[in-house]
């Protein structure tokens, strides 16, 4: 606002110092050590980015949603990833499930002692209604976040609630009604900070819970193996042999043949780094990239979606491949590859048509 | 030489490079009867072979294969191409590579780790990195939304309070002006809350870069953000949590305590190993919070917000929560305890021979300096104490060596590290008897590795 004014005041601050120090050093105040670095933020631009939202709603912008709306919300642009009842795992860990009326009461959920359950669910877990608010308006939808209106955002909050049994099915959420509910959240009394890993003084604040001590000599009975990888398993991650360099003092283990096998000859790896890298990457790929769909596709592994690969395998021979992929690309669809709904994409006619052609040419990277 | 190579009980080596694949399984289905007469075949068809190639690298030649030859090691007496020919000129890559037969070293994911590449993780290779410092292509990855390559020239940061009152003067910065000030370069560690949090209740994976892997160690270069706090008039008594906040699709949030910022170690840094940081590590700038797990250490950073309270984000509400064997959840746990692993020999590896080896691992703490290292062969019964490599900084890995003759005997090796606190690193029973087996996060117990007869060693656990 005032720019031109205090940069005119720094000239002669700056004048005044080279007469004092005559070494041409300036010698600032604490507040403007760095005279000509940083500016002041508009009112608009921190609203623009400040949209975190505390466990006492400090943030939180005035709105409101129901039930219905959200389910509407929840059907078009989330059981996608996570479910129509927020139950699924296919993707991420289930948001719903685990909680029961016991625990709306008490505020620490009874399941998460049952070591037999076998998921933690997000309601299972969360303690704070607000994580549910800011997360879901800053980082959802999971390939367009930011995109929910504040309305959308109390909506989906109020659906996920009414899926956990926390909200009846007419219900409104909204800022007046929050703290509220908030009372009502099964884990809300679930957590502690009472431990030392806060660096800080705010927070918790006690000694290491656990204290070893740096024991020499016979400090144990004869070691006895409580847990170690089964054969079986031995090469669940990869061959370990192309994992390790090909020279010093170890080699890595041949795990793609039985224990105790010599470690493979490096020449098998070295042609075949030297075959992949001899290919470059098909101009396809960007687009992929650019319009969004290896979010949910991957050329050759399933990830909410099926692989690009798996797509043409399944079509191969089909006359009309291009013109039929070209058309579900644009309108979207279930029921081909599960119940999980591809929405309908907005991209170029143009890259609608590449990414066609490339799929139906077999999905090549 | 003669006598060495029949000592019984010594692993037979493979002469990789020699021959393919199919001649290494001949070689040895052969070794025991006519041997000799075999090697030399192939000796010969090898050398034709080179003789014939106009282009490449000439294959090395492993000298225990040749052991009967009499007149010397062929890497020897017949000179490779490299010697006898020229090299290729300068800057023939900008940005030069590694070799390519170091194409093994790689960070991978974890089979079955995640579902989603874009919310994942990748392992850093430990196995094959010396020192402390991780190379910046190596450095283990973790992105909640996938990762961008932001233009620099856009990118600003925003600090601001939670209210009016906490800082006076809201302000933005380029990453020009950032750049501008006075900067310091630290090396840190770096390493996810959830590293090693696999094997909480039973070994799961088969090395140590899918057990410890989610560790790095850089020199950041940056400006300390007290500085920048300093010129924005924020009140120190009232604003004792900052939020940080990224500017990528997940928009990361976590709370940061104010009094680590006032020590001057959290750094707005924009360098890693002397060149920019990489975009999967935060380009162009991320905070660096020395001493605190990973998720803290926000990427593609684009705001700051002193507050008074802490932010209940994401994060720190469903995730990266510690669940004690009471079924409560600890939050805000952000310190990475002191801890260890032995990266040399480790899981999945086989030693060549039985003989002298340099044990040696990393030790880092999360509340300052490594004070000691001791190493156990013994499952955990006798330990000797490691010699730390230098140099030895705060809230840094640290290098660590010993001496060991492996009498080919089954060792089970481990490795124990102690701060300057004097916090002693715990092993598996002494962290589950307090934390149980399902906290997930801040696992930090004494790592086995079974080194078997065969050489082939083992992740284990022991009681």
């Amino acid at each position: 606002m005032s720019r031109c004014p205090r940069a005119l005041q720094r000239v002669v601050t700056l004048g005044v110092a080279l007469v004092l120090t005559g070494a041409g050093w300036a010698a600032p105040s604490q507040n403007d050590r760095y005279p000509g670095i940083g500016r002041a933020a508009t009112p608009a631009e921190i609203t623009a980015w400040d949209i975190d939202v505390r466990p006492d709603f400090k943030g939180l912008p005035k709105g409101s949603g129901t039930v219905a709306k959200g389910q509407d919300v929840w059907e078009s642009k989330c059981s996608t990833c996570h479910g129509v009842f927020g139950e699924s795992n296919e993707v991420f860990t289930p948001i719903v499930g685990g909680t029961t009326k016991q625990d709306i009461e008490t505020g620490h959920v009874a399941r998460l002692n049952d070591r037999a359950f076998p998921a933690r669910t997000t309601l299972m877990k969360v303690s704070s209604i607000s994580t549910l608010w800011d997360y879901i308006r800053r980082a959802m939808p999971w390939n367009a976040p930011k995109s929910l209106s504040v309305d959308e955002v109390y909506a989906v909050t109020a659906y996920i609630l009414n899926m956990g049994g926390i909200l009846p099915d007419d219900f409104e959420l909204s800022d007046r009604n929050i703290a509220e509910v908030q009372k009502r959240l099964p884990n809300r009394n679930g957590t502690t900070t009472q431990h030392a890993l806060w660096p800080g003084k705010g927070l918790g604040g006690a000694k290491p819970d656990v204290q070893a001590k740096p024991c020499m000599t016979d400090c144990t009975a004869e070691p006895k193996l409580t847990s170690f990888l089964p054969d079986f398993a031995r090469n669940a991650h990869g061959n370990l042999s192309e994992q390790n360099r090909l020279v010093g003092a170890q080699r890595g283990a041949d795990t793609s043949r039985p224990p105790g096998a010599v470690p493979a000859s490096p020449a098998i790896r070295e042609l075949s780094v030297e075959a992949s890298a001899a290919r470059a990457a098909p101009a396809e790929l960007e687009l992929l990239r650019k319009n969004g769909c290896v979010a949910c596709h991957g050329v050759d592994q399933r990830i909410v979606g099926p692989a690009f690969k798996d797509v043409a395998a399944k079509h191969a021979g089909r006359d009309d491949l291009v013109t039929y992929l070209k058309s579900k690309i644009r309108a979207g669809g279930s029921g081909v590859w599960g119940t999980v709904t591809m929405p309908a994409q907005t991209l170029s006619e143009d890259d609608v048509a590449s990414i066609a052609r490339w799929i139906a040419d077999g999905a090549k990277n | 030489m003669g006598a060495y190579h029949e000592r019984p009980g010594r692993l037979q080596r493979a002469p990789e490079n020699f021959i393919d694949p199919a001649g290494v399984r001949r070689v040895f289905a052969e070794a025991r009867s006519g041997r000799r007469d075999f090697l030399r075949g192939v000796l010969a068809s090898i050398g034709a072979a080179a003789a014939s190639s106009a282009a490449g690298d000439p294959p090395a030649v492993d000298a225990s294969a040749t052991a009967d030859a009499p007149a010397g090691d062929p890497n020897i007496l017949r000179l490779p191409e490299h010697s006898k020919s020229l090299g290729r000129p300068v800057a023939s890559e900008g940005y030069g590579k590694p070799s390519k037969y170091e194409a093994n070293v790689q960070r991978r994911q974890s089979p079955g780790l995640t579902q989603t590449r874009q919310a994942s993780v990748s392992f850093a290779p430990l196995q094959s990195l010396f020192g402390i410092v991780t190379p910046s292509g190596l450095h283990f990855e973790r992105h909640h939304q996938g990762w961008w390559d932001v233009d620099p020239s856009g990118h600003r940061l925003m600090i601001n309070g939670s209210d009016a009152s906490i800082v006076r003067t809201p302000k933005v910065f380029t990453m020009d002006e950032l750049m501008r000030l006075p900067s310091v370069s630290r090396f840190h560690f770096i390493e996810c809350g959830a590293n090693t949090g696999m094997e909480w209740g039973n070994v799961a994976v088969p090395t140590c870069q899918y057990t410890h892997g989610m560790l790095s160690c850089s020199e950041f270069t940056g400006v300390p953000l007290n500085e920048i706090l300093d010129t924005c008039g924020v009140d120190f008594k009232r604003g004792r949590f900052l939020l940080a906040e990224g500017a990528d699709g997940s928009s990361m949030t976590r709370t940061i305590p104010m009094e680590l910022v006032e020590t001057g170690e959290v750094l707005l840094a924009y360098g890693q190993n002397g060149e920019m940081l990489r975009p999967e590590n935060g380009y162009p700038l991320r905070l660096v919070v020395p001493g605190v797990q990973g998720v803290s250490w926000v990427k593609y950073l684009r705001r700051i917000e002193v507050g008074d309270q802490p932010y209940g984000t994401k994060d720190e509400t469903v995730h990266y929560v510690d669940l004690m064997p009471d079924g409560i959840h600890r939050q805000y746990t952000s310190t990475q305890e002191c801890k260890s692993v032995i990266t040399t020999p480790s899981g999945g590896q086989i030693l060549l021979d039985k003989g002298f080896y340099d044990i040696n691992g990393l030790a880092w703490s999360g509340r300052g300096k490594v004070r000691r290292v001791d190493v156990s062969a013994d499952g955990g019964r006798n330990w000797r104490t490691a010699r730390l490599e230098t140099p030895v900084l705060p809230k840094c890995l640290t290098r660590f060596h010993l001496d060991w003759i492996w009498d080919g005997e089954p060792a089970i090796v481990q490795s124990r590290a102690i701060d300057e606190t004097g916090y002693v690193q715990p092993n598996y029973s002494q962290l589950r008897a307090v934390r149980g087996t399902r906290s997930i996060y801040h696992n930090n117990a004494i790592q086995s590795w079974l080194v078997q007869e065969s050489g082939e060693v083992k992740n284990v656990q022991v009681s």
